[in-house]
């Protein structure tokens, strides 16, 4: 039975989406990259490719050529969903004059240095 | 000279992923995208570096006096010992990887014995390298399968290239005097004996890819004594140009 699944699973890794291969404009992904164990990853920039096999080899060769990172993610740019700019005043204005959510009235001891 | 068997042997290691980093450097800028331009590029590039080891060695073996950059730039062409393979021109992105292919299966399996070598210095590049030759053969088996498996067009123009480039394939396992001497040292890898698991992965890799195994038994030899084939002078003019033009120029 474990074997089995086993197989399944190598054959989905190669699924490759031909039907987008077989197009002239491939779809647009995201990629974001971990520079280093313990950070988060961080979004590098965006390239095109059929499926997310392409777009992770992709991501490799274009992002991480100069020993950028130790992790990459791929998402396809359609599937996030972005705030829009025209609704920035509402959105993020009314956060301006609340200085009471920023914790700036602490004193920090010294010995803590990155907060 | 003395160590002039393990001179030609390494010059033979090193002229295979000189040419082919050449061929692949001329993509740049030309790749059908702009992301398979960077990670054809990115080939060249890791072969360039590995091919650099091989020559500070091979110019330490030879001790005449000549670099690195004389080794590699300025040998005549009956002097470069690469395969016929390598040095097939970029006629399409499916001969390109079909090159890449066929190079890398033999190039994989290669450094992986010359791990084993006695010689402290191959072992050393060969232990190096190993990663990412197994990218490159991830990436341009990944690239077998996508356009043999792909639409009626990329498949044919797929088989069409793998069975060009077919017969070439053979001059991968002939082994020259310089190889035979350094397998009896230990140093140099017994390559008649990679051949049939060579042709077991490849045909594993064209058959998933949908693509038939070319059957021809006819194949072609001379790069490794120096015999090319009409493409070398025309990569060589471009490779050498800058030495030729202003000798012992300098970045």
């Amino acid at each position: 039975m474990k074997l089995k699944s086993k197989k399944v699973q190598l054959q989905v890794r190669f699924q490759f989406n031909k039907k987008i291969m077989a197009t002239k404009n491939w779809p647009l992904w995201e990629v974001f990259v971990r520079s280093k164990n313990g950070l988060e990853h961080r979004h590098f920039g965006s390239l095109h490719a059929a499926d997310a096999e392409m777009a992770l080899e992709n991501a490799r060769d274009v992002y991480t050529r100069r020993n950028e990172g130790v992790s990459i993610w791929v998402v396809e740019s359609k599937n996030i969903t972005a705030s829009n700019p025209e609704h920035n005043g509402e959105m993020f204005e009314p956060a301006q004059d609340k200085v009471y959510r920023h914790p700036t009235f602490y004193e920090l001891p010294d010995e803590v240095k990155y907060m | 000279m003395k160590n002039d068997n393990l001179y030609k042997y390494i010059l033979g290691i090193a002229d295979n992923s000189l040419i082919l980093g050449q061929r692949l450097g001329e993509l740049c800028g030309h790749g059908p995208s702009l992301e398979t331009d960077i990670a054809c590029t990115n080939l060249s590039l890791d072969l360039l570096g590995q091919v650099r080891s091989y020559y500070q060695y091979a110019a330490k073996i030879a001790g005449d006096g000549r670099s690195e950059d004389d080794i590699a730039m300025l040998r005549k062409e009956r002097d470069y010992l690469n395969v016929l393979l390598v040095e097939q021109p970029n006629t399409d992105f499916a001969y390109c990887m079909g090159r890449q292919f066929l190079f890398d299966v033999y190039h994989f399996m290669f450094l992986n014995e010359l791990q084993k070598s006695t010689d402290f210095t191959l072992s050393a590049i060969a232990i190096k390298s190993i990663k990412e030759v197994s990218y490159h053969q991830r990436f341009s088996s990944d690239w077998i399968k996508r356009l043999g498996d792909g639409t009626e067009e990329s498949h044919l123009k797929m088989q069409t290239a793998i069975d060009d480039l077919w017969t070439y394939t053979d001059e991968l396992f002939h082994q020259t005097d310089a190889d035979k001497a350094m397998v009896t040292e230990g140093i140099g890898v017994d390559i008649t004996k990679l051949k049939s698991a060579y042709y077991q992965k490849v045909s594993d890799i064209l058959e998933e890819a949908t693509l038939k195994v070319p059957e021809s038994k006819y194949f072609q030899k001379g790069g490794k004594q120096g015999i090319h084939t009409e493409h070398m002078g025309f990569l060589l003019a471009e490779l050498q140009y800058m030495q030729r033009a202003y000798p012992n120029m300098e970045w």
